[in-house]
């Protein structure tokens, strides 16, 4: 194959051709929005796509498109051609990848990152206990008051500040690996905890836990899980993302199971998806497919067996900011305003535009700093103009993106952000 | 640098002067076919920056090609000769309604949905409702004239402009028309304007007429077991003093394919549906409603469905929504046809369409705006078969022939553009195309307005393929 055949094949060009260019995307596309141009919308980016398969524009050309785009999907819920898109992004992303000349410490960096860091357990409980130690020893409010924090790189400094309180690591080493309901159990699920989840939610993740026992369910935690790795996927890493959909593969065929559970919008995306990284016909694919069909969002079991309702009122207005992947790619979209509506004492008022991404979209916000924060103000304007008491979402990143936005409104005073889970647990569930 | 370049500079924002490679090519396309790289794109966001690039283009003369959205279907807003291509969507949106007058006053820049959202906030409404209004610009659609299924009752997009702001080619504001309803002043060069494919200058502003939002609709849907009979009934219904809001018509294969993509019941079976929409008062509706299921039961149909509430409607304009969608899925390349004929010709036009489809052994589907004889013929094709292309663009070329034939014209609501300017001849004659070329001369004497657009180049052809 020539090395054009070849860049032709990784970068998907057969799923361009399914685009139409009617431009229905351009309206749905949130970086067509705030950065006003063609280039960066999602009929722009395939066209590039298209340019560079054909060698008429370089790999080099793409990168900036590519990178600026937030993967949400909106683009995908509106054409009217169906156009795999999210595949089309990755091939993008794989081929940008491949091109890349990174020296010698940003490798190190990125392969200790992807590599070692989040798929690691051990990891993701090290930086918990180390944010835990940072709040609890004085540390933070030592760095906030000198404004050490404002020099950290990535603008990391200002995601610091809203990390929630960690519990200590002997809460952490408590956890068990199975849990029974008191009665029956109706049904047994496997709980996907998740990388960045478990460790900077660590409580949202044991309070997921204590709702699907409450609901009767038998939860088994399988140890040898990984990250879902959206992340390795989002940063052109399609390797790395094959490797780690294996090994949750393996560890959750490890006992009979009824579904796998997950409280990330980003995670589950990622999980429902994994058949499409192995070829049909393949053992992994048959494997991956039977995974895929056990996958649901913890709002979805929550619905599903209907076994809660609520018994302390939580009076409060509230809006919910729907996370990207959960609703655009797993299509979750209604069993989290079912929930909520079961909540005595809430209010719930809609976003005037609930499906606009709130910029978070992985790392992007870290990534791309400026222009995730562009979108945000764009969904804090909606968000400010309902006035709410608590915005709710379901999952990190959107969770950690909306406290940067109240914080940034100067509204931290008037408004937080919390996990559906969170929420629901507080309403006093019971069976 | 070349010259033109930096004087463009001195009128504009760098930022909004755009000519990285990758920024070029995402303005080098539409929703037609063809792919031309434009040295600029250049984004104003007022009118003394339009102006401004016009002088320069004037002076130098560098090409403009005005851009909306990129929707258009015919070609219009592609720069074939290089030069800059001016985004028009980044302009502030400015939407000014006089409730009591029945206007609206617009930025170019304003997607067409929008207009009606808001005088529908006023029991008012913007008649002209093109598929693509929630993404296409009002100024695109006043420079293509855009129509849509509401044309039958309303018209088409010229039907509403009162008054124009537009930057001559030579880079001089004029107004033309006004804020009235009657207006019999001097030339009408607003009808001139709207239409002209961005050839004569560059739209700033629109103040456009509004009517009264219809307090009612009631939707019916017909099937037919042969496309004779309903074009039949499409006439009677229509000279029967009634006037829909609405006739829509999807022949088999849209039928199947939308089936096919998303059953929600429709008869495959049939040959042709026609779906109805009235509007107006409710008491009249009821009465309407009862004479065009008369009509229809009397020529012949084989079912007449009335929804029983606004969600079954809307389950009937949802499948007529699916088809573009749907027929995509029989191949992937879609051109998408909008040859007119007189109304009493649809069955005539069906059949030269069936012999078009066996001549040149292509996938041909129909639908579209029945009521107006806006047909939508689409060839289903694959882009990457240059073999299976040549044989669409000669069947292309004679289904415009068979609409001049029948009496029709080549475009009912997506312009002219680069995809059918080789046509003109065919509808217009020699005579007629030179005095329209002669408007052309007098208004852009350097010919740097959206050249290459209407008027065919020496030798020009309908082209479908990269070459």
């Amino acid at each position: 194959m020539s090395n054009l055949q070849e860049l032709q094949k990784t970068i998907n060009y057969d799923k361009t051709f399914d685009c139409v260019q009617c431009g229905y995307c351009l309206p749905a596309c949130p970086t067509y929005e705030t950065m006003e141009k063609e280039t960066h919308s999602p009929r722009g980016r395939i066209n590039l796509v298209k340019m560079v398969a054909e060698g008429k524009a370089s790999v080099e050309d793409l990168r900036d498109p590519i990178e600026k785009c937030l993967g949400c999907m909106a683009c995908t819920t509106v054409c009217p051609t169906d156009v795999q898109y999210g595949q089309i992004l990755e091939g993008a992303k794989e081929v940008i990848e491949d091109h890349e000349v990174k020296s010698g410490a940003q490798k190190r960096m990125e392969d200790f990152l992807f590599g070692s860091f989040f798929p690691s357990k051990g990891w993701m409980n090290t930086l918990g206990n180390m944010t835990w130690f940072y709040q609890k020893s004085g540390l933070q409010s030592f760095a906030n008051l000198t404004s050490v924090t404002k020099m950290a790189p990535l603008h990391l400094g200002y995601f610091e500040q809203i990390i929630p309180k960690q519990p200590s690591p002997r809460k952490r080493a408590k956890r068990t690996k199975r849990y029974l309901p008191k009665r029956k159990a109706s049904a047994k699920v496997a709980f996907f905890t998740g990388c960045v989840m478990d460790s900077v939610f660590f409580e949202t993740n044991q309070n997921t836990i204590d709702l699907m026992v409450r609901s009767g369910l038998e939860i088994v935690i399988p140890e040898q899980q990984t990250c879902c790795g959206a992340l390795h996927a989002h940063a052109g890493k399609v390797q790395n993302s094959v490797e780690l959909a294996k090994r949750n593969i393996r560890a959750f065929e490890e006992e009979e199971i009824d579904y796998i559970v997950n409280n990330a919008g980003g995670c589950g995306a990622r999980l429902i998806e994994y058949h499409h990284l192995f070829e049909e016909g393949t053992l992994w694919r048959e494997r991956a497919e039977r995974f895929v069909s056990r996958v649901k969002d913890i709002s979805q079991i929550l619905v599903d067996v209907e076994g809660l309702h609520f018994t302390k009122p939580v009076d409060k207005t509230i809006t919910y900011q729907p996370s990207c992947h959960m609703s655009n790619v797993q299509g979750v979209k209604t069993p989290p305003l079912e929930l909520l509506k079961k909540v005595p004492g809430l209010e719930l008022k809609e976003l005037e535009r609930p499906d606009f991404c709130c910029g978070s979209a992985g790392i992007y916000n870290i990534i791309n700093y400026e222009e995730s924060m562009e979108i945000l103000d764009v969904k804090m304007k909606d968000v400010c103009s309902v006035q709410p008491e608590r915005v709710v979402t379901t999952n990190p990143g959107c969770l950690l993106q909306m406290k940067l936005g109240i914080e940034r409104e100067g509204q931290s005073e008037q408004m937080d952000a919390v996990h559906l889970v969170d929420l629901l647990l507080e309403a006093g569930p019971q069976v | 640098m070349e010259q033109w370049k930096e004087a463009l500079q001195k009128h504009i924002q760098e930022e909004r002067i755009l000519t990285s490679l990758a920024d070029r090519y995402s303005y080098s396309f539409d929703a037609s076919f063809g792919e031309h790289l434009p040295e600029v794109v250049v984004q104003p966001s007022n009118r003394d920056e339009v102006v401004g690039v016009l002088k320069v283009s004037n002076e130098y003369k560098v090409p403009v090609y005005p851009r909306g959205q990129g929707t258009c279907l015919s070609g219009g807003p592609l720069p074939v000769h290089g030069g800059i291509v001016l985004d028009m969507s980044q302009w502030p949106e400015s939407i000014d309604l006089r409730v009591d007058d029945l206007t609206v006053t617009v930025s170019p820049s304003v997607l067409t949905a929008r207009i009606n959202e808001e005088a529908m906030k006023h029991g008012l409404m913007y008649a002209p409702d093109p598929s693509s209004a929630h993404v296409a610009t009002i100024g695109g659609n006043l420079a293509e004239n855009s129509g849509g299924p509401r044309g039958l009752k309303y018209g088409v997009t010229k039907d509403f402009v009162l008054g124009l702001e537009v930057v001559t080619p030579e880079g001089e504001v004029i107004r033309t028309g006004g804020q009235t309803i009657k207006n019999v002043t001097g030339f009408d060069l607003t009808k001139l304007l709207v239409g002209s494919e961005g050839t004569l200058g560059v739209i700033t502003e629109a103040t456009l007429k509004l009517v009264p939002k219809p307090p009612a609709v009631q939707t019916l849907m017909v099937t037919f077991d042969d496309v004779h009979t309903a074009g039949k009934a499409i006439s009677k219904t229509l000279t029967s003093g009634i006037l829909p809001s609405k006739l829509e018509f999807m022949d088999q294969a849209c039928i199947q394919a939308v089936e096919n993509f998303n059953p929600i019941g429709l008869p495959t079976h049939a040959a042709a549906i026609v779906i109805v929409e009235l509007d107006g008062h409710p008491e009249a509706l009821k009465v309407e409603k009862e004479i065009v299921q008369e009509i229809m039961q009397s020529i012949g149909a084989t079912d007449v469905v009335v929804p029983g509430n606004q969600e079954e409607a809307d389950q009937i304009w949802h499948a007529r929504k699916q088809v573009s969608p749907a027929i995509a899925k029989i191949k992937p390349t879609k051109v998408s046809e909008d040859a007119t004929v007189p109304r009493s010709k649809i069955p005539d036009m069906m059949a030269r369409l069936e012999d078009i489809k066996q001549k040149y052994n292509v996938e041909v589907v129909c639908f579209g705006h029945a009521g107006d004889g806006n047909l939508h013929p689409n060839i289903l094709c694959d882009k990457r078969d240059q073999e299976e292309m040549k044989r669409a663009e000669q069947a292309v070329e004679e289904l415009f022939q068979a609409a001049i034939d029948l009496g029709g014209t080549l475009s009912g609501e997506h312009g002219i553009g680069t995809m059918k300017a080789p046509f003109m001849e065919n509808e217009l004659g020699a005579t007629g195309v030179n005095m329209m070329r002669r408007i052309k001369d007098a208004w852009d004497p350097n010919g740097i307005m959206n050249p290459g657009k209407i008027f065919a180049e020496k030798g020009q052809k309908l082209v479908l393929r990269d070459e």
